[in-house]
């Protein structure tokens, strides 16, 4: 008997997660309809494409290495900081508030970008 | 040029047109490593790849060794799928000099991701070496993720600070100095404060008289600032050895060999044992120039110094492995 109750319940909290992961996979279909909710920056030829990029807060943005050389990405204000990339190695960061967020990579200080979440 | 240029398309493998990784240049920059001989102070430099033009009376000094620098061992992309190879070959060159170097000095970038099996094969391929010592100095890329940690556990054991350390040998004074830690966005090469005045307290109480070699990874002169070739602060590191009368600085990073003199200092940079850079602002970018397998060789190299004492001479020549 309290097994049957326990499986129900399983069941129900499955069922749940289902719909919720369902509504999330709308919700964000939808949102991304609207405005986009990643972004990528490509590293290659030892910058970053694009250097300044605007985003609106919740945004997670992907820097991708295709440079046949390792790079980083660092936070000038120190917010975030990649390990090293090496070719095709990602990162990611989602920002949360808004502001300007200067970067650049720690190997190649030269190489500097901008993110702009609104 | 004209027929070059033609060559330079039909090696272009990658169909990539003349972009940095398909740019081919003349070889007027190539050697990966240096002959230093120092004769009477002077530091003469020969390129291996030519070392066989230059006569045995000339490489021989007080003391003479050998610079290389940029193996970035780790490193297998198409400008050069062997790294650990073409670093063979120059323990090979080096090997087969008639005058036999007292010691090597590595101008870092030793690995090209700081792993520490690239650190390993690197010392394993040096081990081959016949000149048994081997001093080093951290490029950007061997302080990758931990600060410099490794690096210092490895070859740090007797320097100070970040690794900065100082040597003589036969009476000339040799300057090791780190400037590839806690470089700021949009900057060049950094020295820091700590290391400047450590320099400065390290050659207060030498002689004049005394030659002194500073050896970095950065270049520690304005070689191409626009691409990060150059070091923020090391007006205030040559303005301490402003006193003497024979100052030589080697570097790496840059990929290729540059002489200039300025002054009382010679400044030298080697090739890389690994692949070849572009001259400064001839493209897009700093990034491995891409040269058919044929020609690799001839422009990577070991830079090799010779020193006699009593006379005033302090020679650095480039050699390419081919």
């Amino acid at each position: 008997m309290r097994r049957s109750v326990f499986t129900g319940v399983l069941l129900l909290a499955l069922g749940f997660g289902i719909a919720e992961l369902g509504a999330g996979t709308r919700n964000f279909t939808a949102s991304a309809q609207q405005k986009a909710e990643t972004a990528e920056v490509k590293i290659d030829n030892f910058s970053f494409g694009p250097a300044e990029l605007t985003v609106s807060a919740g945004t997670t943005v992907t820097w991708i290495n295709r440079d046949d050389i390792p790079h980083t990405v660092v936070s000038t204000d120190k917010v975030f900081k990649s390990k090293v990339l090496d070719t095709d190695e990602k990162f990611s960061f989602t920002f949360s508030k808004a502001g300007t967020y200067p970067y650049f990579c720690s190997i190649h200080p030269k190489m500097t970008g901008k993110i702009i979440v609104q | 040029m004209a027929g070059r240029e033609k060559d330079e398309i039909i090696h272009d493998h990658n169909g990539d047109g003349i972009d940095r990784r398909g740019f081919l240049k003349c070889m007027a920059w190539a050697g990966t490593g240096a002959f230093c001989v120092i004769k009477g102070g002077v530091l003469n430099s020969y390129s291996l790849s030519r070392i066989s033009e230059v006569s045995t009376a000339d490489m021989m000094g007080e003391l003479s060794f050998v610079q290389i620098s940029d193996s970035h061992m780790g490193f297998n992309k198409p400008a050069n799928p062997d790294v650990a190879g073409t670093l063979k070959a120059a323990v090979e060159k080096i090997n087969g000099l008639s005058a036999a170097p007292e010691f090597l000095l590595h101008t870092g970038d030793i690995s090209h991701l700081s792993k520490p099996e690239q650190f390993d094969t690197v010392e394993q391929i040096l081990k081959d070496a016949k000149p048994k010592e081997v001093f080093y100095v951290p490029g950007e890329h061997d302080v990758l993720n931990d600060d410099g940690k490794q690096f210092l556990e490895r070859y740090g054991k007797a320097s100070k600070g970040a690794g900065w350390y100082s040597f003589d040998k036969k009476g000339v004074h040799f300057i090791g100095l780190v400037n590839v830690l806690n470089l700021k966005a949009g900057g060049l090469g950094t020295l820091g404060h700590e290391q400047l005045e450590w320099m400065e307290d390290d050659v207060k109480h030498l002689k004049h008289s005394t030659p002194i070699v500073v050896f970095a990874h950065i270049p520690l002169w304005s070689v191409y600032p626009e691409w990060g070739w150059g070091t923020e602060d090391s007006a205030q590191a040559l303005a301490y050895l402003k006193k003497f009368g024979s100052v030589t600085v080697l570097n790496g990073h840059i990929h290729q060999t540059m002489q200039k003199v300025e002054g009382n200092v010679t400044f030298h940079t080697a090739a890389s044992t690994a692949f070849p850079q572009p001259q400064p602002g001839k493209a897009d970018s700093p990034g491995p120039m891409k040269v058919p397998a044929e020609q690799l060789k001839s422009v990577l190299g070991i830079t090799d110094v010779n020193y006699i004492q009593g006379k005033h001479a302090l020679a650095v020549v480039d050699s390419s492995l081919a």
